[in-house]
């Protein structure tokens, strides 16, 4: 065994401190640790560290006894949580609380982690090509990007956020404390806009849920402020009766809610927004969520089929793409099946139900031939109480797609406490799941 | 310039610890995973989600841990849920999307789980 004096096992106490000492903070700056050597090939490589793609590799290992290899490529540090995210912005939760290192997928799974960010794939040759210059051959890919926020889709956006004038914080991470900041800085009195695209986006309840978090904040700290949605739909998509009752009652003049408002562009020196019809809002914080399209890495792939060339279309069966062999896509990336949610839980299901398709191609068994998904959705109304929408879906062979199992499935009846506390249970569960 | 320089020496202790660590989750494993077995944790993976991969929920969790507990409680509570006789937050949602055979096939694989 190793001497208490060698070098190896002084970086490794080395190590472990630091790891005790970051992992407090919820960062890990480590997480890289694990892509010293990169291997030139692997049966599995996976593109994608979120919910779908960290779930896939963890399932792909834990379903082939271990004996299949999985590369998962991830620019992040660290899984950092859309779901419970928008908890940040109401001062509810620290950006720590939803972050989990990858680090677990290597030490325990066995999973080599490389933090890079996949550049292009060749789905003839079948390998992947990295921003840094590695390229890893795979008998199977995963491709799990999620949504790329096409912000030329508004005028003026790109150039609004670069300057980080107006922010998405849809991707959890440093903009979504900023975007906490805009609104601690917003003086009482003022107004922060919600701009929701045309469905299908990320999250159909999240800019609902962030409204509504929002305006708990200001209820609290600035009651004279406003919260203003302006929705590209002609109503609420997602949760509907649920929401609209919290803010006529709960935050009674503070929540606006205007369907039919697709904006078009923004004027981030005066603070407005501009749409298809109606007259310009002035905001003092706005937040514009663009339209959505698959992750660049698949657009780039050209996987994107399917949707007006925005999603991925995909066998439901095994979510092998439509157009490149052995290439599986998951996640908010798809062309959903009806009533199929872009959420995190559906993406962790994805995950599994890929994960045992490709181990059972991998090893010559025909693919499970009735696979099934849940959803669980939780939105909280304020930074305790939550509303659910739940459902159950299963492969229907004659269509070729998932259907919601019906009579299965249902809403909250009214936002309550305990579903609260599930939803933090449900949090730390499925990141559990997906990542450790 | 110093992190970079750091990382690089940590992953070299890294690689033996990630090593031993593989070879505990792998003992973890003991039934090989045949076709029909697949399709068993596949259909049981629906529920890892809320209750945590294998059914083990993360220590302190408030969503029940189904690893280990008796397959004919298991069973029973699935079918309150479904009948309404056991009331719920969610369950009562999701059971009904489950047949009685797929919930006897989940029920026993939970109740073959280490706890």
């Amino acid at each position: 065994m190793i001497s208490t004096s060698s070098p190896l096992t002084q970086a490794r106490l080395q190590r472990r401190t630091l790891l005790q000492s970051t992992a407090a903070l919820g960062l890990l700056g480590l997480a890289g640790c694990a892509t010293s050597s990169i291997p030139t090939r692997a049966k599995v490589v996976v593109i994608g560290g979120g919910y779908g793609g960290a779930t896939a590799a963890k399932y792909v290992r834990m379903f082939s006894d271990y004996k299949i290899d999985v590369v998962l490529i991830e620019p992040q540090d660290a899984f950092m949580s859309c779901p419970l995210s928008n908890l940040v912005l109401s001062g509810g939760k620290q950006l720590a609380d939803i972050t989990v290192p990858y680090t677990a997928l290597g030490r325990r799974h066995g999973i080599t982690v490389v933090k890079d960010t996949a550049r292009a794939i060749d789905t003839q040759r079948k390998t992947v090509t990295l921003a840094g210059g590695a390229t890893i051959g795979y008998d199977k890919l995963v491709v799990s990007p999620g949504v790329e926020l096409m912000m030329d889709g508004i005028e003026g956006l790109r150039a609004a956020h670069a300057s980080g004038q107006i922010l998405q914080a849809w991707k959890a991470g440093a903009e979504t404390v900023a975007l906490r900041r805009q609104l601690v800085a917003m003086p009482d009195g003022g107004v922060f806009a919600i701009s929701v695209p045309e469905a299908p986006y990320r999250c159909p309840p999240g800019p609902y849920e962030r409204a509504s978090v929002v305006a708990g904040y200001f209820k609290a700290f600035k009651p004279r402020s406003k919260v203003l949605i302006l929705d590209a739909n002609p109503d609420v998509t997602s949760k509907g009766a649920l929401f609209k009752k919290v803010w006529a009652e709960q935050y009674k003049g503070m929540v606006e809610y205007r369907g039919q408002h697709k904006t078009v562009a923004v004027d981030a020196k005066e603070g407005v927004i501009k749409f298809e019809i109606q007259d310009d809002v002035k905001a003092q914080v706005l937040n514009v969520l663009p339209p959505m399209r698959a992750g660049s890495i698949a657009v780039q792939a050209g996987l994107n089929n399917q949707g007006n060339n925005r999603w991925c279309g995909v066998n439901f069966l095994n979510f092998e793409s439509l157009v490149a062999k052995d290439v599986h896509v998951l996640g908010d990336s798809i062309q959903i099946a009806p009533v199929m949610p872009k959420s995190g839980h559906m993406a962790n299901s994805h995950g599994k139900v890929a994960a045992a398709a490709i181990v059972a191609e991998l090893a010559g068994w025909e693919i499970n031939p009735a696979p099934m998904l849940t959803n669980t959705c939780y939105s909280f109304v304020d930074n305790k109480n939550v509303v659910h929408v739940a459902s159950v879906h299963e492969y229907v062979a004659a269509e070729k797609t998932f259907k919601a199992v019906a009579g299965a499935g249902g809403l909250s009846p009214a936002p309550n406490e305990l579903e609260g506390v599930y939803a933090f249970n449900w949090a730390s569960n499925i990141w559990a799941d997906t990542l450790l | 310039m110093k992190k970079n320089a750091l990382g690089l020496a940590l992953c070299l202790g890294a690689g033996l610890w990630a090593l031993a660590c593989v070879a505990q989750a792998q003992t973890a494993a003991q039934v090989p995973t045949t076709q029909p077995m697949l399709y068993v944790k596949s259909l049981a993976a629906t529920c890892a989600n809320c209750h945590g991969t294998d059914g083990r929920a993360v220590e302190g969790s408030q969503v029940v841990s189904l690893a280990g507990l008796d397959k004919n409680h298991l069973v029973t509570q699935m079918k309150a849920f479904k009948a309404g006789t056991r009331p719920a937050t969610v369950m009562h949602q999701i059971s009904k999307g489950y047949s009685d055979s797929q919930i006897d096939t989940i029920a026993t694989y939970f109740a073959a789980q280490k706890k």
